[in-house]
């Protein structure tokens, strides 16, 4: 027999953690577990709506997200994903060592975890913290006067004009990007030009840019890049492996997107989905942190046993959650 | 649950081995769509055909960490289709949202709207009033520091 609850006046006994309106520990776990799972599909719903958002301006442009992608960090983003997976992983680990009665697993499972949330939250402050240091912010702010002009270089605007008129090059605009840093790699001392901000590409493709003189001078520089497209040129192979490899953010010939000739229209979208879906997304890690830490209290203070978990489960389903919507969240912002 | 594979239980207990399995075959899924979106400009254009990879395996994922992770493979079937209820409503959400903005696509507005409009305008003024001046500063105080390298602006050239 369980030891009586005084507070319940009543002629039937029953364990201290189960409510009297449950017939069976069983019971009351599994309607506690239904009750997180409405929970949860309301959390899908939530970040239903943004992914919504992100679908539809990226159907109508597409461009928008093949540009603004390659300033964010594939090897952070992957080693985060990395990071919530394992995560992931113990908190399912303190689950099943709960279930056993296990408790001092259960603590340790539970540490690694709070890790894992701790880890996820300051890589992302790694990665925000960079992108606000160099004015990419959501929104409107992406188009404030720029204060961190020792990172950028002015860019030869003709060589890229160059490069976006020379229809016999057939390119698609992703390519243009990769012509166009290689050209910033070629030219670095490439002579101070105009601040001219309104100089955004509409759509994808170019337009609205003028060549120049100095078209001869990239004559012979533009003229192998179609075969370097196609692997051909050993050394430009692995210019563009560079080009691939670095966020135009972090090679310091690269310009940000106010300096670049094919910034496309509304190029500030991006990273206003971004900073929207990977923002709720921390708030998600955070308050799951603070969930973990209120759990590990209650274990610390003994009040879980083989017969009573539930809050351990229920934690557990909700921290899956955050991981799941980082699945998708990943490739959508990262692998483009 | 009838299916409890240790006595006394309350929920199905998952063992140790099947939750690291399933996190080296989710870490695996993992490098496999870093690889498979860097092969674009390497080896093979797969072009598209990247994010239709990217969702299925990452579907993959999420799918395995339903079943294992969160129990529903052991859980009631009732739960399962709840949540993938809530999934296909957000389907038809994202599917309706598409139509419509397909059906309205050739009624958008080409380029920046009117405030960035301003806002890049206002930028061009500065440039151009800081290169006036003589002075090679954006136009305020606190950005002095960074005189050498903001570039000269040459309206002539242009």
């Amino acid at each position: 027999m369980y030891g009586q609850a005084k507070e319940h006046d009543h002629d039937h006994d029953h364990p201290d953690f189960l409510g009297h309106h449950w017939e069976s520990p069983t019971q009351q776990f599994e309607a506690g577990k239904f009750g997180m799972w409405l929970f949860l599909t309301t959390e899908v719903l939530l970040f239903g709506g943004l992914f919504c958002a992100y679908t539809v301006w990226r159907s109508n442009h597409p461009e928008l997200f093949r540009y603004g992608s390659q300033f964010l960090d594939t090897f952070w983003g992957a080693t985060n994903t990395a990071v919530l997976l394992i995560s992931s992983m113990t908190m399912a680990m303190a689950v099943t060592y709960a279930a056993r009665g296990k408790t001092k697993a259960v603590i340790i499972c539970l540490l690694l975890t709070l890790m894992g949330a701790a880890g996820f939250m300051a890589i992302k402050y790694v990665e925000y913290n960079h992108k606000f240091h160099e004015g990419f912010y959501p929104g409107l702010a992406f188009y404030e006067e720029p204060n961190a002009s020792h990172l950028w270089q002015p860019l030869d605007e003709t060589a890229v004009a160059h490069l976006a008129h020379d229809k016999t090059m057939d390119m698609d605009e992703s390519n243009l990007l990769h012509a166009e840093a290689l050209v910033r790699a070629e030219l670095p001392e490439a002579p101070a030009e105009a601040v001219t901000w309104n100089k955004a590409v509409a759509g994808p493709g170019p337009g609205g840019l003028t060549t120049s003189h100095e078209q001869e001078q990239l004559a012979e520089f533009t003229a192998f890049l179609p075969e370097a497209f196609l692997g051909d040129n050993e050394d430009i192979a692995g210019e563009l492996e560079f080009a691939d490899g670095h966020a135009p953010g972090e090679a310091p010939h690269m310009a940000h997107p106010l300096q670049d000739p094919v910034r496309p229209v509304n190029a500030q979208k991006f990273f206003t989905i971004y900073f929207m879906m990977t923002g709720l997304h921390g708030i998600h890690v955070v308050l799951g942190g603070f969930m973990i830490i209120w759990l590990l209290y209650r274990t610390i203070r003994g009040e879980f046993s083989r017969e009573y978990y539930t809050p351990i489960d229920l934690g557990g389903l909700y921290w899956h959650v955050v991981d799941l919507i980082w699945i998708f969240l990943f490739p959508l912002f990262y692998l483009i | 649950m009838a299916d409890n594979h240790e006595h006394g239980a309350v929920g199905h207990i998952v063992p140790i081995k099947m939750l690291v399995g399933i996190c080296a075959v989710l870490l695996f899924l993992t490098a496999l769509t870093v690889w498979v979106s860097k092969l674009n400009f390497d080896t093979v254009n797969i072009g598209e055909a990247n994010i239709l990879i990217a969702m299925g395996v990452a579907t993959v994922k999420a799918t395995l960490v339903c079943l294992i992770f969160m129990h529903l493979k052991w859980d009631r079937p009732f739960i399962s289709f709840f949540f993938l209820a809530s999934v296909l409503f957000v389907l038809l959400f994202v599917s309706f949202a598409l139509m419509d903005t397909h059906a309205n696509a050739p009624a958008i507005i080409p380029g920046n709207s009117t405030v960035i409009q301003q806002k890049l305008d206002a930028l061009d003024a500065s440039a151009q009033a800081a290169h006036a001046s003589g002075e090679v500063s954006d136009g305020q105080a606190a950005h002095g520091d960074h005189a050498e390298d903001a570039p000269a602006h040459d309206a002539a050239a242009h």
